[in-house]
């Protein structure tokens, strides 16, 4: 090692290094535009010189080129160096006033004016682009060429050479902006970049790079296949520049050997690939995107900053077309089925784009049924059309042709108002692209050895929905047929029960618990602060000037110890916090450096391991809201990474030990009805080895399913029921209640109390609500007045049943959207459209002469379904569409009905001799959920159904701990949707019931009983219920008071922010906690 | 450093989203005004009226809260809690004889770092026309 003195400072550094380096390492700051860290040190631009003493000698030199010497003594900024860099940096100036980077040394450097007349020579000459090409390509495609004033910068013979790459290094790493891609490129060879997969081609991307800034784990990767490291052995900048040393280009894809008990098939979907259409002139026409490059246009972090965006000339487009169904429902060039989400993707983007759009937005969708059947979507469809003003017009898109000067799009379609084909102009197209297996499917599946179907999703049964046809292996997701985010989470959940069920003997027995040591009592104490502030590597200390703010914070009061770390999430550093600890007796610990979001559990963990409470501690966030937000502003973020830590010492000053609380767990559950969903939840948790109440008020087990006489896919549902019963019956975990309902509940997540009818009572630690739906029982259409009109459930029965007669109805008229998407009940019942299809496809199996009609409004028969649609009208099922507001009617004639409905393809009015009409009636909710929920203290929606706690992210969950809904309860679902949701709502309750005991959140709200006088203003804005009043005999008088359970709290703070007398707080985050923090950023920096 | 007039301006940002929105804005690298700092609570209806005003009155030339937007609320509706409580903030301090626009209630997501580094830059901005509050006493 060498020592040498640098601006009064002794530093030590490696044999070789050279003093530009050793400077810098120790955070002093010297200018140069021609140094690069991976590159040799070349001495061009001569910013960098410095003054050197040895003995009694003293000159100047480019410290980027001189190595450090034993004894060196170093001035960087002295009188004499100043003054030759400012003469420098103005011939620079001269030579190139336009460079920004050299505008900025000079305005720092108190440059102004130039005495020279200005030369525009761009190139300073200063050889990053000749040594980065050589040196780190191994191309050598540029050099420099001639001598004195004439020296330049040229490829071989000042021609563009077929030996550079076009990589693109050189115009990276050029200080001036000297070199384009262009120069580089010319015009015949064009650069292809990387295109950012997460950014769906839209933008680029680096071979090093992060897939996505709000990813986890957020760490780079190094693609294989663009790396020159790797592909030939050449660059390695990143291992150069990377401080935390973490790049390892030795790396390789391992295969591994894991022992399970079952398989979870999770793999999801890959987009259809709209080249193949070519008529709508994908990756040939600019303005032609697919609906997932729009939401990457849309986003806020996507590449455009969420505005919107046309490719060709990155204007805002005013006129924007989707069109449906692209690789959907087309035999020909697409897949049959329906991808089941692109028309409330569509709805959605329409209504976002019109939001972000600045000057106005024309939005229009081309679809051929709106199929908007998911919960809550057919009113968000209602939304776009009457509140945002989205057009939407029935038709298939026949063609596109681009107007060659404006890049606009002309669409040829046949208008469904005026039946006549019609031309129009759009600015932008997007293609509504469908799901469609994901690349490998097959290959997985012929090891795995398990079935797809005929469209290569992977085959279940109608019973079944979460397993493959292989035991031990469960499904989830697109993978098992095209889905909406809430029906994948809730198959998710489900296999997870499923599984849970098969290895509930194995469950808990791989962990290991984690033993801390014991903890050091800190109450009553005086805090001794330690301060850790962080380098991460440049990101914080390229900017802030870190021993500035170590030496500031030093002298804060109670600050015991104050540190600087080049990582301090490095595993060293964990070990140096944990001696520091011990070494100055810390009782509190700060840490400035990243977000609290994603390293609090690390530090709180590492104070913790040095006998701490995790809970004294406090992070300053420098990086992510300092540094990064302030780089051109140094002076600036450091004041402000000096504020930030002294905010953060003074919340640190009034921590407090805090502990988990604990709530006993009851390890049973409670089950509301006994229908397919309320059995199947039931059956899952006792197969995971937990008692089960289930209540059902019927006499018997079995609710809507014992109406349904078969499936569409040809199960058959008595069956299933018959089994279920007896799976029940003999289930020794599973306590049944007939004939009974639930009339009173007390209690908490883990320990609910529950009274029943008969007055038995139930203690239990979660509740699954599966109480069902009904079917609407219409009002319209002579029904209950005449006996040929009838429901799908009631035509279902004659079907089966032989003394009906039903054969003798030569002439069925079906009329769809019975009680469902109309004022009163403005929600899709999902399922119509199916069953009147199950049941058309039977009529025609019993007479292939009979005449069925079917009078809708959109066929919505989502996903596979769309193949019995297809069956249907092979088989001469006729599909007559009405609108909303021209309804058909329905007379009486003798000997039968009459429908009459105007056919909107011939634009006249027909007449339908009918033996029998069948109304496809929706579902309504049960009527008793109301009361239930009254009872529960959870929501319902404006629908009578219940009201999940995300309607896409948690569809089981209800917003109260410990209680989830399945089934109709939920929304109108089929039967393989229920028994999914079923399994997942046992699924989401083993979460709480496979534990002895729940820890909770320690920061939760705390009642301050001194000065709480029971004014109760907390009580009903509490979100969860979770404060209620109470009275206590407090010295003979009656006392006020309120009181927390802490099973139901979440810490929102909601209470403490209403409470007029500081009665009640969130602990952590005590008033006076945020009081400190503000009046330490109202404090002046010293 | 210039003497040109430098606001100081509190933000309280939930946890979920606009502390996450401006951690982002970091890790977007985009550039706002070095006035702001930042005060991390868990949801923005814990943020009591009366911090809002003590620091207004203390000497802060702004204050924001930032949550989530309506609907978003990790907590339900602690977002609407704190839109109501800001009708009674801006009252306080009208009585207090404090303009308006130095404070700020903002809706701010997780992903819009944009937004939340737009939000910053027009706040410093508005404050900087208002000039020093005048219980400021550095």
């Amino acid at each position: 090692m060498i020592t040498l003195i640098i601006n009064d400072k002794q530093i030590e550094v490696e044999e070789g290094t050279k003093i530009l380096e050793a400077a810098q390492r120790s955070g002093i700051k010297i200018p140069t535009l021609c140094s690069h860290k991976a590159l040799s040190p070349y001495g061009a631009c001569r910013l960098c010189l410095v003054e050197i003493t040895k003995g009694n000698q003293t000159w100047t030199a480019s410290s980027c080129t001189y190595p450090a010497e034993e004894g060196l003594v170093i001035k960087t900024h002295s009188q004499r160096v100043i003054k030759a860099r400012r003469i420098l940096l103005e011939l620079l100036l001269t030579r190139y006033p336009d460079s920004i980077e050299i505008q900025k040394l000079a305005k720092e450097m108190g440059i102004t004016k130039l005495r020279l007349k200005p030369k525009d020579m761009s190139c300073i000459l200063c050889g990053l682009c000749v040594r980065m090409c050589n040196e780190r390509m191994g191309i050598s495609a540029m050099g420099f060429i001639n001598r004195g004033a004439n020296r330049m910068v040229s490829p071989p013979f000042g021609k563009q050479s077929d030996i550079c790459h076009l990589c693109g290094a050189c115009v990276s790493i050029c200080p001036t902006k000297r070199i384009t891609i262009e120069d580089v490129s010319g015009a015949k060879r064009k650069p292809i970049p990387i295109p950012s997969k997460f950014d769906e081609e839209l933008g680029s991307r680096s071979p090093i790079h992060i897939f996505y800034p709000q990813g986890v784990p957020s760490w780079p990767v190094i693609d294989h296949n663009s790396c020159v490291h790797l592909l030939k052995g050449k660059c390695g900048i990143c291992e150069v520049v990377c401080q935390a040393k973490a790049i390892d280009y030795e790396q390789e894809e391992k295969k591994m050997d894991i022992d399970v008990g079952a398989v979870i098939l999770a793999p999801g979907y890959d987009k259809f690939e709209p080249k193949i259409m070519g008529e709508y002139g994908y990756s040939q026409y600019q303005n032609v995107i697919t609906s997932l490059q729009f939401e990457r246009i849309l986003s806020a972090s996507g590449p455009y900053g969420g505005h919107l965006h046309r490719l060709s000339d990155d204007h805002e487009p005013k006129k924007i077309a989707w069109i449906q169904c692209v690789g959907s429902r087309d035999m020909n060039k697409g897949n049959s089925y329906c991808s089941s989400v692109c028309c409330t993707y569509a709805v959605k983007e329409a209504i976002i784009a019109k939001e972000h759009s600045a000057g106005g937005l024309d939005a229009t969708i081309f679809f051929m049924d709106m199929r908007t059947f998911g919960k809550g979507f057919e009113e968000y469809y209602n939304r776009a059309k009457d509140e945002y003003g989205v057009r939407f017009v029935r038709s298939r898109v026949a063609q596109i042709k681009e107007v060659e000067e404006t890049k606009n799009l002309i669409l040829r379609y046949e208008d469904d108002k005026e039946n006549k084909i019609k031309e129009e102009e759009f600015d932008m197209v997007v293609l509504s692209v469908g799901m469609i297996p994901k690349k490998g499917t097959k290959e997985l599946a012929g090891r795995l050895g398990i079935e797809l179907n005929e469209y290569g999703f992977c085959q279940t049964d109608e019973f079944a929905p979460v397993a493959a046809r292989k035991e031990g292996i469960y499904v989830a997701g697109v993978f098992e047929s095209p889905k909406d985010i809430p029906e994948t989470v809730m198959q998710a959940s489900g296999a997870a029960a499923r599984v849970g069920g098969l290895l509930a003997s194995a469950r808990g027995t791989l962990i290991t618990k984690k033993e801390y040591p014991p903890e050091i009592d800190v109450v009553g104490q005086e805090p001794r602060i330690g301060v850790f502030i962080c380098h991460c590597g440049i990101n914080i200390a390229g900017v802030v000037d870190v021993p500035s703010v170590v030496e500031y914070v030093k002298t804060l009061p109670d600050v015991i110890h104050a540190e600087n770390k080049l990582y301090t999430c490095s595993s060293d550093t964990q070990q140096t916090i944990m001696e520091r600890i011990k070494e100055h007796k810390l009782n509190r610990v700060v840490v400035a450096a990243c977000t609290p979001r994603t390293h609090e559990p690390l530090f709180r963990n590492t104070i913790r391991q040095a006998g701490l409470n995790p809970y004294l501690f406090e992070m300053a966030n420098i990086r992510d809201q300092c540094s990064w937000v302030h780089i051109n502003e140094p002076e600036k973020a450091t004041k402000k990474a000096k504020d930030l830590v002294r905010m953060a010492i003074a919340k640190a000053r009034l921590l407090e030990p805090l502990y988990p609380n604990t709530i006993k767990v009851n390890q049973s559950a409670l089950v509301i009805g006994g229908g397919l969903a309320g059995m199947q939840s039931a059956l899952d948790l006792s197969a995971q080895g937990f008692q089960v109440h289930l209540v059902e008020k019927e006499t018997e087990l079995g609710g809507n399913l014992r109406k349904i006489q078969y499936l569409l896919g040809g199960g058959y549902p008595k069956q299933l029921l018959e089994g279920l019963i007896e799976n029940v019956a003999q289930s020794k975990k599973i306590n049944l209640y007939l004939n009974t309902f639930v009339s009173k509940v007390d209690g908490s997540l883990g320990n609910f109390t529950s009274t029943l009818n008969s007055g038995i009572e139930i203690e239990h630690g979660i509740i699954i609500v599966a109480t069902g739906a009904d079917e609407y029982t219409p009002t319209e259409y002579l029904y209950g007045r005449n006996e040929r009109v009838v429901t799908q459930l009631e035509l279902e029965e004659q079907l089966v049943n032989p003394k009906s007669k039903i054969e003798n109805r030569k002439s069925v008229v079906m009329i769809q959207c019975i009680g469902s998407r109309e004022p009163d009940r403005p929600y899709c019942s999902r399922i119509c459209c199916s069953e009147a299809i199950k049941n058309a496809l039977k009529l025609k199996e019993i007479n292939p002469k009979h005449e069925v009609y079917v009078l809708y409004r959109d066929v919505r028969t989502y996903g596979f379904k769309e193949e019995y649609y297809r069956q249907a009208r092979e088989a001469g099922v006729i599909f007559i569409r009405y609108k909303e507001d021209e309804k058909p009617e329905v007379c009486t004639q003798e000997n039968g009905l009459i429908v009459k409905v105007k056919d909107l393809l011939l634009g006249q009015e027909l007449l339908i001799d009918a033996d029998l009409v069948v109304l496809s009636a929706g579902m309504v909710a049960n009527p008793g959920n109301k009361d239930l929920a009254q009872l529960l203290k959870v929501p319902v929606n404006q629908n009578g159904f219940f009201l999940e706690a995300h309607i896409k992210l948690k569809p089981i969950d209800f917003a109260t701990d410990g209680i989830y809904m399945a089934g109709l309860a939920h929304c109108p679902k089929d039967v393989s949707e229920s028994i999914s949701q079923a399994s997942g709502a046992a699924g989401r309750a083993a979460t709480v019931l496979s534990k002895d005991e729940l820890e909770i959140e320690a920061a939760l709200s705390f009642v301050v009983d001194a000065n709480c006088d029971g004014c109760a203003y907390c009580v009903d804005p509490c979100p969860y219920q979770a404060i209620t009043l109470v009275e206590y005999e407090k010295d003979g008088v009656i006392k006020k008071t309120v009181k927390v359970d802490e099973a139901k709290c979440k810490g929102c703070g909601v209470c403490m922010a209403t409470c007029p007398k500081k009665g009640i707080y969130v602990r952590h985050f005590k008033p006076e906690m945020l009081s400190a923090m503000v009046e330490a950023a109202l404090q002046p920096v010293v | 450093m210039s003497n040109e007039f430098e606001p100081l301006i509190l933000a309280f940002c939930c946890n979920w989203c606009s502390y996450t929105g401006a951690d982002l804005a970091g890790v977007s690298r985009l550039q706002y005004p070095a006035n702001i700092r930042i005060i991390r609570v868990m949801c923005s209806g814990m943020v009591h009226p009366n911090l809002v005003v003590d620091a207004l009155t203390k000497g802060a030339d702004g204050v924001l809260i930032c949550g989530c937007h309506i609907g978003d609320c990790h907590y339900l509706e602690g977002n609407k809690k704190a839109e109501s409580r800001a009708d009674a903030i801006n009252l306080m301090l009208e009585d207090f004889g404090i303009e308006p626009e130095r404070f700020r209630l903002e809706w701010i997501s997780a992903s819009e770092g944009p937004k939340f580094a737009k939000v910053m830059q027009e706040m410093t901005e508005t404050i900087k026309q208002l000039g020093q509050s005048p219980f400021r006493k550095l």
